[in-house]
């Protein structure tokens, strides 16, 4: 597990805990049944406090990637992988409606703005 | 949760100086952090919670327990570290140490001996010859060998290079990994809390600002910049301290959210340190 803090993100604290280790979850570098480090062993290795790693874990339990068990400490839990996917492909579809609005913002017309996302998913296929 | 310590309305008239209606719950496990301007009353709180002093009203209780009326087995569960240590300045640590001892019988000689090693302290030198982060860092080691369940340290990093303020923090770090143990220190250098701390209790002129999670502190504080002609009777209102200069002003805000709807994008929203807290907080206590 890989986590980075910065003090100068407007993300909080327990969110960049959060996200870095959801990410590590959905490309796989976690896999189920890993356990992660305890809530209090984390705070000491990230200095941050304990509530604040407390607070990451739990959200991470309330969205499911992580289960706790009593006793035994926390771990990467069952992931369904359609569901995983669902959760991207809405994060893909939000960042598309943003860049339409700008586009329509502009008046750049839709076969433009198609003519530019070939290009783009052509560039990155390359 | 169980909390390790709980001030209920306590009060201490000095004549002078008044501590009042201070209020707050450390609960086990957590590290909390008393901040204040000099003189605002931290030192004060700890002597109370430290039977030191005669508290004029209100409540105390340490692991669910009277402190005074319990005053003997709470003593030997704490650990304690007065803001200047008072050593018998022709003994050396050796021998202040055997004294201290046998008031533990949990001591911990082995856990001494790593410390003073850690600390690099020599057993052998008369206090009188100790620096002051010298004297600091024996005060802390006695503290932490007889496996006390609850820390209190009154401004253990003051006189404290940073180098050896960060080694505090880990050793800190060290003694949280067990959920038993506890710990409340005053400061005001508050960079050492906005690391480590859980909660914070912030007190000013004898009284508490707020006591809360060091994460709601942040959510909810930030410093708010902008022009001056913003600032109207209505605008006062958001914030807790406000600094005019020639030009612009820059301010406290208690409550982000508000801010951010009265104002939108025309201010500047920066995150509060504690340090901000603490500045803008005593200017209205001065023009109040």
């Amino acid at each position: 597990m890989r986590i980075i803090i910065s003090n100068s993100s407007p993300d909080p604290i327990y969110e960049q805990v959060g996200k870095q280790i959801k990410a590590q979850i959905i490309s796989g570098e976690l896999q189920e049944g890993d356990s992660l480090p305890s809530i209090r062993k984390l705070a000491q290795e990230l200095q941050i406090s304990v509530i604040t790693t407390k607070r990451a874990y739990e959200e991470l339990e309330k969205e499911g990637f992580i289960d706790t068990v009593g006793g035994k400490g926390c771990f990467v839990a069952m992931q369904n992988k359609e569901l995983l996917k669902e959760k991207k492909m809405k994060s893909v579809e939000e960042q598309l409606s943003e860049a339409v609005a700008q586009a329509k913002k502009l008046g750049i017309t839709l076969p433009e703005l198609e003519q530019m996302l070939q290009l783009l998913f052509n560039e990155e296929a390359e | 949760m169980e909390s390790v310590l709980e001030l209920k309305n306590v009060r201490k008239n000095y004549g002078d100086f008044v501590l009042d209606d201070v209020s707050f719950t450390l609960p086990q496990g957590y590290i909390m952090g008393l901040v204040g301007p000099n003189g605002a009353g931290k030192t004060t709180i700890i002597k109370l919670i430290m039977n030191l002093i005669m508290k004029n009203h209100g409540s105390i209780k340490i692991f669910g327990l009277d402190h005074q009326e319990h005053e003997v087995e709470i003593k030997a569960r704490i650990g304690f570290v007065y803001d200047l240590p008072n050593f018998y300045d022709h003994l050396n640590l050796r021998q202040m140490k055997n004294i201290i001892r046998r008031f533990y019988r949990t001591w911990d000689e082995a856990v001494f001996q790593q410390l003073t090693d850690r600390f690099e302290l020599p057993l052998k030198k008369t206090m009188r010859k100790f620096s002051r982060g010298m004297q600091m860092k024996a005060a802390i080691a006695i503290a932490l060998s007889h496996h006390a369940d609850f820390i209190c340290m009154d401004e253990p990093t003051s006189g404290l290079d940073p180098v050896f303020r960060r080694e505090l923090l880990d050793l800190l770090y060290e003694l949280l990994q067990n959920e038993n143990k506890s710990i409340l220190f005053s400061t005001h250098i508050t960079s050492d809390l906005e690391r480590i701390a859980d909660y914070i209790t912030f007190i000013n002129h004898g009284r508490i600002v707020f006591s809360r999670s060091k994460d709601e502190v942040f959510e909810n504080y930030a410093l708010v910049k902008g022009g001056k002609e913003l600032i109207d009777a209505e605008a006062k209102r958001c914030f807790a301290g406000i600094r005019m200069g020639e030009f612009g002003f820059e301010a406290l805000t208690a409550d982000v959210r508000l801010v951010k709807k009265q104002f939108g994008s025309d201010v500047v929203i920066d995150r509060a340190t504690l340090e901000d807290i603490m500045y803008f907080s005593n200017l209205r206590g001065e023009h109040a």
